[in-house]
């Protein structure tokens, strides 16, 4: 007489594709409380919500005793020595066998109940420690608004590599360079080229091709510890990158090496007679120059990314800046 | 006399081996856990295994090197973007030893992956990842990545300009991937710019996350050993797995741990 083995579970549900769409679900509650947190997210909630009501139906079908698909296993074992019970100390528990017409043991209920509240649990705490992980990274990013001193400091006509800190409150970490010059007036109002020093290859500081005036310089203070320092260069020969030797003109047009497109820039604006930094952008290449220069500009996207051309399709959506 | 001497003798040791024994047996008695220290280190391998065969072993001394060393250096450590340069120095220049265990663990990383490699070679030379032991060579994959992803988060902890610019283009990189890269650049660097969040993030992966990972891996690892066996090297004229006596491999039927013998088919 053979026992009757646990694993021997004839009535094992199909493969159901439910469970793969209430991931779906889950996966677009995660990117829709990135990207869109008012309309994404719902619907991501509501694809996990309906999938996973019909995922748990689909699972729980035999238990509720709703028609069985699969024929049921016959038995060699005539039910009543089955009924018996099964001494703890041969290595089953020692509870009957369920009878041939019960439909819900409850060794099925307690192992079932087991791992599903056991997945709760674990939910409970994962779900919030994962989220605590990821989502702080992509909200409320974004680039302050840094005041850089009196358009006097700025001559006209003259290079200035310009460094600042991105928020004083974080000390030398948030320290940003830019390189800035006065075009002049355009249209009555003042003209800035102000190219960001981050290499559009992988990131590392462009230097100016030329000489800076180091005896030049002048730290302008500002408000919570803002200390913008100025020192004049002669970019002659574009900006150039020590790291993989990108080469861009004094335009921030790429001229050779490995960069994908044109140096980023800084929106601006003239507040009270001060230039206040704006947000960055992409600019895949600049026609023309100064203050007439055509700028090709796009949201700002990492270094070593395509912001043009058939590669632009490698990256379709930008996580929020 | 002779005999007689060799009898006290015997049985004072039997006294000294009784003591030192007892305490064993009552932790086997309770656990089983010398019973499983003595399999897994008297467990049979083949005859002919040589030194190619201890580089998975020298590489495990090496990345427990690694954890030791980290445990103590963090306990000087500060992973705060205005100190980490300065406990650094402060770890080199001033407090005893300093020097000597952050050295370790610098050019330790370095053995640890060279290590990694040469181990990988030879297994990949003796066909020893091939049936049944393709997961292994999988899980050894994962733990390749690992350790490169240590050695990735690790760079920056230093914080100074070397680490600074080279984790700057590590993550550019990294956001280079298509679709996801960008996401993937931000999460690394906890927001759309580098900064504080950026180094405690590298050292609570470089001193938890990945090393827990490694850890289970290395578990993993080990028990695939153990279970399979250590491979013959591709000359052997000898049944992996030991024993020659086995009448399985006499009939020359390829088995799990015990292949037939080589040249039989």
């Amino acid at each position: 007489m053979t026992e009757p083995q646990h694993e021997d579970r004839p009535h094992l549900p199909g493969p159901s594709l439910y469970p793969i769409a209430f991931a779906a679900g889950v996966a677009c509650i995660l990117v829709g409380l990135i990207v869109n947190p008012k309309i994404v997210a719902p619907i991501g909630a509501a694809i996990a919500i309906v999938f996973g009501f019909l995922w748990a139906r689909d699972a729980t079908m035999q238990y509720r005793g709703a028609p069985e698909p699969i024929e049921p296993e016959v038995r060699e074992v005539p039910p009543t020595t089955q009924a018996a019970a099964i001494p703890a100390n041969r290595g089953e528990a020692a509870m009957p066998e369920p009878a041939p017409g019960e439909r819900f043991p409850r060794s099925k209920f307690l192992e079932a109940s087991t791992l599903g509240l056991g997945a709760v649990i674990g939910g409970l705490v994962t779900v919030p420690a994962i989220g605590f992980m990821i989502v702080p990274a992509f909200k409320d990013q974004g680039y302050p608004e840094v005041d850089l001193g009196p358009l006097e400091n700025f001559t006209e006509g003259k290079w200035f590599v310009t460094s600042f800190f991105m928020h004083p409150e974080g000390g030398e970490v948030s320290r940003r360079t830019a390189y800035i010059r006065n075009n002049g007036q355009l249209q009555g109002k003042p003209s800035f080229t102000i190219i960001s020093n981050r290499c559009a290859h992988l990131g590392c500081p462009v230097q100016p091709n030329g000489p800076v005036q180091d005896n030049q310089r002048k730290v302008v203070k500002g408000e919570k510890g803002q200390r913008v320092t100025m020192t004049p260069t002669i970019p002659a020969g574009g900006f150039g990158c020590p790291c993989h030797g990108g080469q861009y003109d004094p335009e921030g047009n790429r001229t050779s090496g490995p960069p994908v497109r044109a140096l980023d820039r800084y929106q601006y604006s003239i507040v009270q007679g001060h230039l206040i930094l704006g947000t960055p952008y992409s600019v895949s290449e600049v026609d023309g120059q100064g203050k007439n220069a055509q700028i090709h500009a796009y949201k700002l996207a990492g270094p070593g990314q395509h912001v043009d051309g058939w590669e632009q399709i490698l990256y379709p959506i930008q996580p929020p800046h | 006399m002779a005999t007689a001497t060799r009898t006290r003798k015997s049985a004072r040791r039997q006294k000294v081996e009784a003591a030192i024994t007892y305490p064993l047996d009552w932790l086997e008695e309770r656990s089983g856990l010398v019973g499983g220290i003595k399999y897994f280190l008297f467990r049979k391998v083949p005859g002919d295994t040589n030194w190619f065969h201890t580089l998975g072993s020298a590489t495990l001394t090496a990345f427990l090197v690694q954890a030791l060393t980290g445990v103590i250096l963090a306990m000087y450590y500060k992973p705060d973007p205005n100190s980490a340069y300065q406990s650094i120095n402060h770890i080199t220049n001033d407090l005893t030893l300093g020097w000597l265990v952050r050295g370790m663990h610098k050019w330790g990383a370095s053995v640890f992956i060279i290590l990694l490699f040469f181990h990988m070679a030879r297994v990949f030379l003796f066909g020893a990842y091939k049936y049944p032991r393709e997961l292994n060579w999988i899980v050894g994959v994962l733990l390749l990545v690992f350790g490169m992803l240590e050695g990735f988060t690790g760079y920056l902890l230093p914080w100074d300009q070397t680490a600074y610019w080279a984790t700057v283009v590590g993550i550019n990189l990294n956001g280079t991937a298509p679709i996801l890269g960008p996401f993937l650049a931000d999460f690394l660097r906890s927001g759309s710019e580098i900064g504080g969040d950026t180094l405690s993030r590298f050292y609570s992966m470089h001193m938890l996350l990945i090393p827990g990972a490694i850890f289970g891996l290395i578990g993993l690892h080990l028990y695939l050993v153990i279970r399979l066996g250590v491979s013959s090297p591709p000359w052997s004229r000898e049944a992996a797995g030991g024993d020659f006596t086995d009448p399985v491999a006499e009939n020359g039927r390829s088995g799990l741990t015990r292949p037939g013998p080589r040249g039989n088919g």
